[in-house]
């Protein structure tokens, strides 16, 4: 398998703060991938680095095919590039509708001309009902966005991220304010769109991230504690001591 | 722009048909048809108010709908005055100089004529000589195209030197507003190449239409400003609707995450910054020629200001909401301010409108937006009942984006 995405000996400072420290994670091409890691590990900074919200004091991080950098990209152009991210507290366009809020995310060009001249199809509107029928939303389509519940939300930021249809999907905490089914829906759905891309999960719940089923990375204090099978990880002394053992 | 459009914005319609009334019901009602009910001074005012609605709808999109308070699209406007201004003193100036000159025993050479006419709009700063900012005065065409270019490209660089450096929220204000106040430090100066603080003047006199009374002058600016409200709003509903608003309204209630679904989010503010900004310049193009005089105290922030406290009473984050504030308060302002509104003599003091009108409109800006933050447009909601749904917080958490009393976006 050939590498997607290339995260190497990156550090983060935030006011003399290592979030990230020396920092290396690859993923491959088409692959599922879990980190776990406790609270304040550095795993929503690490997707904020990916995303081009945070800037690396030192590091690499490499793109793709063409190997190109994402440090140089704006937020904007790494989310054309093709990486989609689910925020670890829901964020969708409360003000607008279920539907405005997918079209707004489906794959399109974005540009303001193409935008402004934008015309509905058959097609996309066949697209967003597909996409609200996956994520359960499809009697809440002319709902206002702000009106659903969080679990809700949390679908509809994910269904954001499908219609997006990126190559690597980031995707912080996606089971928070679910239902143990809905939990389950949501690990189907991962396994399944992680059959034709990459997909990173972080993840708190060890019973959602066992049934993901694949390769796990812990993170510690903003570097890579373990890396391997959740049983792997979870019989590493480190491990057991800095984060199941507590 | 198809019937879906329309069928969607039902408001457009009924705002189309208003206004057509109203031009018909004034123009028959001015004295062009002889029945004299609306002086011309009135429609002069009436057309002066269509045009500060059209700058009021282009500041509800770009504050209302993208979250950009700018305080700086009443220098557009003057932009676009001053630009039909310099044509209309030109070629006036032209007639009178060669009219003057044809008595001479010899006729004049071309540099006579252009010196003379420099002398004459110069004359009150001290200069007899055109700057080059007068380059392209002689022509309307040219002048005309500077209306448009002149506000939509400093629109263009301000913006794009504001937004890339991700200036947002209150600090953008100030920016908008330094701007504004630079420029119209600048005219103020005699040297600025535009008569300092005597502006231009004259503008009501069309050049060559003398013979034209001014009844039907101020009707036919009457007719162009009403034409140029209905585009400009036919133009800004189409805008924000459909995916356009969206990722617009997007923007303003959370332009981070605009950003993560990829969309350049300056660029969208660029464009919406500076289209407004064009469509103000129009306005101030068709405003001026019907106020006769265009000075920088005009440009002044305070007129900014101004217009962000109509669309505030309007009800920000809708169209019509802008035109019902820019008309009802400009309008009501000028009724205090001219003194036709009676004194209230108190006993012991007197309470005269004209220095007493401000703070009303201050006390009424800050009750609007502490007690009926919908604005007049809100009372629309009332007619068509919509089931609100009950919500907490904010749609969003950038300092523009929609707040939760503000309701429907
Ligand atoms: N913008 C920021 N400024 C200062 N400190 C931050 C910032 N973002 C994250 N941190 C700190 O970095 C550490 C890692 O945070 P985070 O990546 O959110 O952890 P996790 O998602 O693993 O719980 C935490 O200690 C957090 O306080
Ligand atoms: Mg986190």
């Amino acid at each position: 398998m050939s590498t997607l995405l290339e995260v190497s000996g990156v550090s983060v400072t935030f006011d003399g703060f290592r979030a990230i420290n020396n920092l290396s994670i690859s993923i491959a091409q088409a692959e599922l991938r879990a980190v776990i890691g406790p609270n304040g590990a550095g795993k929503t900074t690490f997707m904020d680095i990916i995303t081009g919200k945070t800037k690396p004091d030192q590091g690499r991080v490499i793109w793709g095919p063409r190997s190109l950098s994402l440090l140089d990209m704006s937020e904007s152009e790494i989310a054309r590039q093709g990486i989609g991210r689910k925020f670890q507290k829901p964020t969708v366009f409360e003000a607008q509708t279920v539907r405005e809020n997918l079209a707004m995310a489906l794959k399109n060009p974005r540009g303001p001309f193409d935008v402004l001249f934008y015309r509905k199809s058959r097609a996309t509107a066949a697209r967003i009902d597909e996409i609200a029928e996956e994520i359960g939303l499809t009697d809440d389509l002319p709902r206002r966005a702000g009106e659903l519940s969080h679990g809700q939300k949390q679908w509809l930021e994910i269904g954001m991220l499908l219609a997006q249809d990126p190559q690597l999907l980031l995707v912080d905490e996606p089971a928070a304010g679910m239902t143990p089914a809905e939990r389950e829906h949501t690990t189907a759905l991962l396994v399944r769109a992680a059959q034709t891309r990459a997909v990173v999960v972080v993840e708190h719940d060890m019973e959602f991230v066992r049934r993901l089923n694949c390769k796990v990375t812990v993170l510690h204090e903003g570097s890579v504690l373990a890396e391997g099978s959740l049983d792997h990880v979870t019989k590493n002394q480190d491990v057991i001591d800095v984060y199941l053992g507590r | 722009m198809n019937r879906s459009f329309i069928a969607r914005n039902p408001s457009v319609l009924w705002f189309l048909l208003a206004l057509s009334v109203f031009t018909i019901v004034v123009t028959v009602l001015s004295e062009v048809t002889g029945v004299g009910l609306i002086s011309t001074s009135f429609v002069k005012t009436l057309g002066k108010t269509l045009c500060l609605c059209l700058i009021a709808i282009a500041m509800d999109v770009v504050w209302g709908y993208c979250g950009i308070l700018s305080l700086g699209h009443f220098a557009f406007f003057g932009l676009g005055g001053y630009a039909i201004g310099m044509w209309l003193m030109y070629a006036r100036t032209e007639l009178i100089v060669v009219e003057s000159l044809a008595n001479a025993p010899l006729p004049p050479t071309d540099k006579e004529v252009v010196d003379a006419i420099a002398t004459q709009i110069f004359g009150v700063v001290g200069s007899s000589e055109f700057p080059l900012l007068w380059a392209f005065s002689h022509s309307l065409a040219l002048q005309l195209l500077m209306v448009v270019l002149v506000p939509g490209l400093l629109a263009l660089v301000f913006g794009w030197l504001a937004f890339r450096s991700r200036v947002t929220g209150v600090y953008l204000s100030i920016l908008t507003q330094a701007m504004t106040l630079a420029l119209s430090l600048y005219l103020f100066q005699n040297d600025s190449g535009l008569r300092g603080n005597n502006g231009l003047s004259g503008l009501q006199n069309l050049p060559g239409l003398d013979a034209v009374p001014q009844s039907v002058i101020s009707i036919a600016f009457f007719w162009a400003s009403a034409v140029a409200l209905g585009l400009g709003y036919v133009l800004f509903a189409w805008v924000v609707s459909g995916k356009m608003g969206s990722v617009i309204r997007a923007i303003r209630d959370n332009e981070s995450r605009v950003r993560f679904l990829g969309y350049h989010v300056e660029s969208y503010k660029l464009f919406v910054f500076t289209l407004t900004a064009i469509v103000a310049g129009i306005a101030g193009a068709l405003y001026y020629p019907q106020a006769g005089i265009i000075n920088p105290a005009e440009i002044a922030p305070i007129a900014s200001i101004y217009l962000a406290v109509w669309v505030a009473i309007g009800g920000r984050g809708r169209l019509y909401g802008a035109v019902i504030g820019a008309a009802f308060v400009s309008l009501l302002s000028s009724w205090f301010t001219g003194g036709s509104a009676p004194a209230i003599n108190l006993g012991f003091y007197t309470i005269n409108w004209t220095d007493w009108w401000l703070v009303l409109l201050g006390v009424s800006f800050v009750a609007v937006t502490l007690f009926f933050p919908k604005g007049i447009g809100g009372l629309f909601d009332l007619i068509v009942l919509k089931p609100v749904a009950d919500r907490q917080g904010d749609y969003g958490p950038d300092k523009g984006a929609w707040r939760k009393e503000e309701g429907e976006p």
